[in-house]
């Protein structure tokens, strides 16, 4: 047992939801009791959606526990093909269901035979996986069903396409800014000529899978959803895949000229040449090079920033701050436990430490003991820079309702690189603010007593110290303070002056 | 729509029952008023991630306030019993009792506990003894309940912790009331009995866990919410209290029939309650005309819809169905009788109560009804609205301040708020917001 207050990523049923939900006229039932079908309210709230969720739930209840599902979950499969035709049902075991260990399997083979739609199990282990590997996992299962039903009916289509053709992999709903990140690489290829073949899941059909060998590569921008599918075509067809995440110039640039790689080496009679492109993007349609560069961003020289988030969001972010604004990263981290090897060689040479956990309070005493001037990370990231008057900027899920913006705001490619420079640019104090309040000693008079979570100070501040403490800009305060009183325990000093509060300022060189 | 014939009346309710497939909060959640109602408690749910996952999305930023409220997370070794229960649970209970130092330690059990038969009630009596902290355990389940029952099973269970009430030499009778509710709605109802010379002896459950009521034979209990039912029943059964069926006190006029329940079992001549309610009627008389003649559809999910329908009746709306997970004729008596009256009254045609309905099946009937209002969970309050169906979240009424004639206002503006909303946003143009082709296949 394990006490917790709060979690970064959901449990499996939810990953199944997600994908499952977001094909098209797929739906989703699952074997659970009453008020585990918090999952529609969930996509009805924070992705607004205007369309009834396609998840319903074959409740298990008393009579279930004393006698089994029997005959319920084989009628209800049978209702909702009756009621709304789908193409797809997809009976989704949860936690409870999972320690029930009632034959769901059967279930389904007895409710395909009875029903026009297809009836998937989906197969996720509640207690080993959580919502995003299972997503992951039931992507390439739904994937692999219907290529292999399209072997056995021949209809699969393995003609490459005339054109250079690509699918996208991954999209899908209460994915963080995925509508936008979709539209933004949709365009991106549609400079480079190449024609989207399908994208999978959100908004596909699942008779279109049939359609996936067509395409001349696969595409999949996250490291989370998406890539056990592209496995599976990679040794199924032989079809490559790009699992670079476009996030920043650099490594968009980088995602285009392994495109014209693979280009070149599906049609070597075409030779194409992305590299002018990249220059034009980067350096004069994408406005982030030429900001980074401008004066007005010299004042984040020097400046240390904490990242955390999923592994994708995360490891990007992370480089994008080093390599292309110029900001220290002390720390990069993930919730993404099962990824931790992936991480580690992601962000190795770009961040002081590395933090692999999911317990939230471990993340919040690892940015009070860093002291950073910014945080990037989920919105529980931004609740604990509340606390301790840090800025954060969400950069991952999990998110709340104002992570799903009306207006265009994607995190991938071109247009992506200008939204993150305006993103990291408002979380740190503006420059001349910041030197504003140094000069006039800060226009904060509010008392701060400390900054870190928990706090055992013992240390006697002399009026005038506390007046000059005091003068320090908000922001700073806290760490100057804590760096005095760490001083003051090194001299074995109990009381603290201003003369002290200057030595100490001298031996760190600040 | 708005109905300007009289409809002939029925005058019998009809009740019926469907499938059961309806959408519900987990009745966990719970804990996520009641942890702040009972200030020195702390509540562990033992349960899993999906619990857990309920609690931190559904209560939202309270997570972020450190809550008196905790999951005990059941892992792969505790579902296949090779980690001790009893020795897991009580080291999570002395850091509780370490970092919060509660007075009681409130066990939410759940669906797992209930599958692997983990027993609670055993456990948590040996380990009170050893630990010190009362543990009190609630079986909160969703196999069993829906969303607010989760309080009726705490409060059954805290019944049996209630001190016993000496026997009265003269037979003076003393009133405890029953159902967790805001302080300032406490008070305002201990005002309004105390104006009829009742004076309450005590609440279930009481700002703080040590303060809880002495229960005995000479006392009287009376609920103040429709879902209490099995902790009506423990005060009877278990304590031998003797229970006051009314209708509950949301609305004026159930104010008004609740404080005239208590006051003839008490032999007291009710004073002002004439003036009372109608100065109240006549002070929301601008949102009572909003109402007159429009229909509404209650969905069902709280089991405060029978209170509600009675309310909006006696406001002049016609209830075209009332949807209710679980419907105790007994503990309601007194509601549905006064919902048949008020029908008759207000001359509308008695609604359909549905228990455990379908949803499915509900939305086709809104589509054919097509009422001026859907009361109605947040997973189908979107879609609707899209449909051009005005909704309201049954949700708020649980979190906001309903009861007690002060509270008249409070109830109307969250019943009126869609239609003047709405109505504000007339210039917009089409309040149907999905393309008819879409609209015809799915709904």
């Amino acid at each position: 047992m394990k006490l917790a207050y709060w979690m970064y990523a959901g449990p499996a049923h939810i990953g199944t939801l997600r994908v499952a939900s977001s094909f098209k006229n797929v739906h989703a039932i699952m074997h659970a009791p009453l008020g585990d079908d918090y999952f529609n309210v969930m996509r009805s709230m924070l992705e607004r959606e205007r369309d009834f969720t396609p998840v319903t739930a074959s409740i298990v209840d008393r009579h279930v526990l004393a006698r089994g599902s029997q005959e319920k979950v084989v009628q209800n499969i049978v209702r909702k093909d009756k009621e709304e035709k789908p193409d797809l049902i997809v009976l989704t075991p949860t936690c409870t269901s999972s320690i029930l260990q009632e034959d769901l399997q059967n279930f389904v083979d007895r409710a395909s035979s009875e029903s026009t739609s297809n009836v998937l199990l989906a197969d996720v282990n509640h207690y080993r996986v959580n919502e995003l590997q299972a997503a992951d996992r039931t992507l390439e299962q739904i994937v692999r069903f219907f290529v292999e039903k399209a072997e056995r009916e021949n209809t699969i289509l393995v003609e490459k396409t005339e054109k250079p053709s690509v699918n996208l992999f991954g999209f899908f709903t209460l994915g963080f800014h995925h509508s936008h990140d979709c539209r933004e690489l949709r365009r991106l290829l549609n400079d480079l000529g190449i024609e989207i073949n399908e994208i999978i899941p959100e908004g596909g059909k699942v008779e279109n899978i049939r359609n996936l060998p067509k395409a001349w590569f696969n595409l999949v921008p996250y490291r989370e959803v998406g890539l056990m599918a592209a496995q599976y075509l990679k040794e199924k067809f032989d079809m490559p895949y790009i699992s670079r995440i476009p996030m920043g110039i650099v490594e968009t640039g980088e995602m285009i000229q392994e495109i014209e790689q693979i280009l070149n080496k599906v049609d070597s009679s075409r030779k194409n040449d992305f590299s002018s492109y990249i220059q034009e993007q980067s350096q004069f349609v994408s406005q982030a090079s030429w900001f980074s560069r401008s004066i007005d961003c010299q004042n984040l020289t020097n400046k240390k920033a904490i990242v955390f988030g999923d592994a994708t969001h995360a490891s990007a972010m992370t480089k994008v701050l080093v390599r292309e604004m110029g900001i220290g990263v002390a720390c990069a981290g993930t919730y993404c436990t099962y990824d931790g090897d992936w991480f580690r060689e992601q962000v190795a040479g770009y961040a002081d430490e590395v933090f692999i956990t999911e317990d939230h309070t471990q993340v919040g005493d690892m940015i009070s003991r860093l002291e950073p001037s910014a945080i990037f990370g989920t919105q529980m990231e931004r609740h604990i820079g509340k606390r301790l008057d840090i800025p954060c900027g969400v950069i991952s899920a999990p998110v709340h309702i104002q992570n799903f913006p009306l207006g265009y705001r994607p995190f991938l490619g071109y247009e992506g690189a200008n939204q993150i420079a305006d993103l990291v640019y408002n979380s740190f104090s503006l420059g001349m603010e910041d030197h504003l309040l140094e000069i006039f000693g800060g226009h904060d008079t509010k008392e701060v007593i400390t900054k870190a979570l928990s706090t055992d100070s013992i240390f006697h501040w002399t009026a005038d110290a506390q007046k000059e403490l005091n003068k320090v800009p908000g922001f700073v305060r806290g760490k100057i303070k804590r760096n005095t009183e760490k001083f003051a325990r090194d001299k074995g000093a109990d009381e603290i002056t201003i003369e002290l509060m200057y030595a100490a300022k001298e031996a760190v060189g600040a | 729509m708005t109905i300007t014939n009289p409809i002939p009346t029925n005058n019998e309710l009809n009740f019926e029952c469907e499938t059961g497939n309806y959408h519900t909060f987990c009745p966990i959640s719970c804990v996520s008023w009641l942890y702040q109602k009972i200030e020195d408690s702390f509540f562990l749910v033992i349960g899993t991630k999906t619990c857990g996952y309920f609690l931190q999305n559904a209560l939202g930023v309270m997570i972020f306030a450190e809550p008196r409220y905790a999951m005990a997370e059941l892992e792969e070794e505790d579902i296949s019993a090779q980690f001790n229960d009893y020795q897991e649970l009580k080291r999570l209970c002395l850091q509780i009792k370490q970092d919060r130092n509660p007075s009681v330690i409130v066990w939410i059990g759940t669906c797992t506990t209930e599958i692997i038969k983990m027993d609670l009630e055993g456990m948590a009596n040996r380990l009170e003894s050893e630990l010190g902290v009362p543990i009190v355990v609630a079986r909160a389940n969703g196999l069993d309940y829906a969303f607010t029952q989760g309080e009726d099973t705490v409060l059954a269970a805290m019944a049996h912790r209630c001190p016993e009430a000496p026997v009265q030499e003269n037979g003076k009778k003393s009133l405890v009331l029953f159902g967790s509710l805001p302080s300032p709605v406490v008070t305002q109802l201990t005002l309004e009995l105390k104006k009829q010379g009742i004076e309450i002896a005590g609440w279930l459950p009481s700002q703080r866990y040590s303060d809880l009521p002495p229960l005995g034979p000479d006392v009287y209990v009376c609920g103040v919410n429709p879902f209490l039912s099995r902790t009506a029943t423990t005060l009877m059964r278990r304590r031998k209290c003797k229970l006051i069926s009314a209708p509950f006190p949301i609305g004026p006029d159930g104010t008004r029939a609740w404080i005239e329940k208590i006051c003839s079992v008490f032999n007291v001549e009710p004073k002002g309650l004439d003036e009372r309610e109608n100065q109240l009627w006549s002070s929301v008389d601008d949102y009572v005309s909003l109402l007159k003649g429009k229909s509404v559809f209650f969905m069902g999910d709280n089991l405060l819809e029978v209170s509600l329908a009675r309310f909006l009746v006696n406001c002049g709306m016609i209830v075209y169905e009332v949807g209710i997970p679980y419907m105790d004729r007994r503990y309601q008596s007194a509601e549905l009788d006064l919902l048949r009256q008020t029908c008759e009254k207000m001359q509308v045609p008695m609604p359909r109560i549905v228990e455990k309905p379908d949803n499915y099946n509900q939305v086709q009937r809104i589509r054919e009804l097509k009422p001026d209002l859907a009361i109605t969970g947040m997973a189908h309050a979107n879609p609707l609205e899209a449909r051009g169906i005005s909704t309201k979240w049954s949700v708020e009424f649980t979190f906001a301040q309903i009861h007690g004639f002060s509270n008249t206002r409070e109830v109307l503006e969250l019943v009126t708020r869609p239609l003047r909303r709405n109505a504000k946003l007339d210039n917009l143009g089409t309040s149907q917001h999905i393309k008819l082709a879409i609209d015809s296949n799915t709904v």
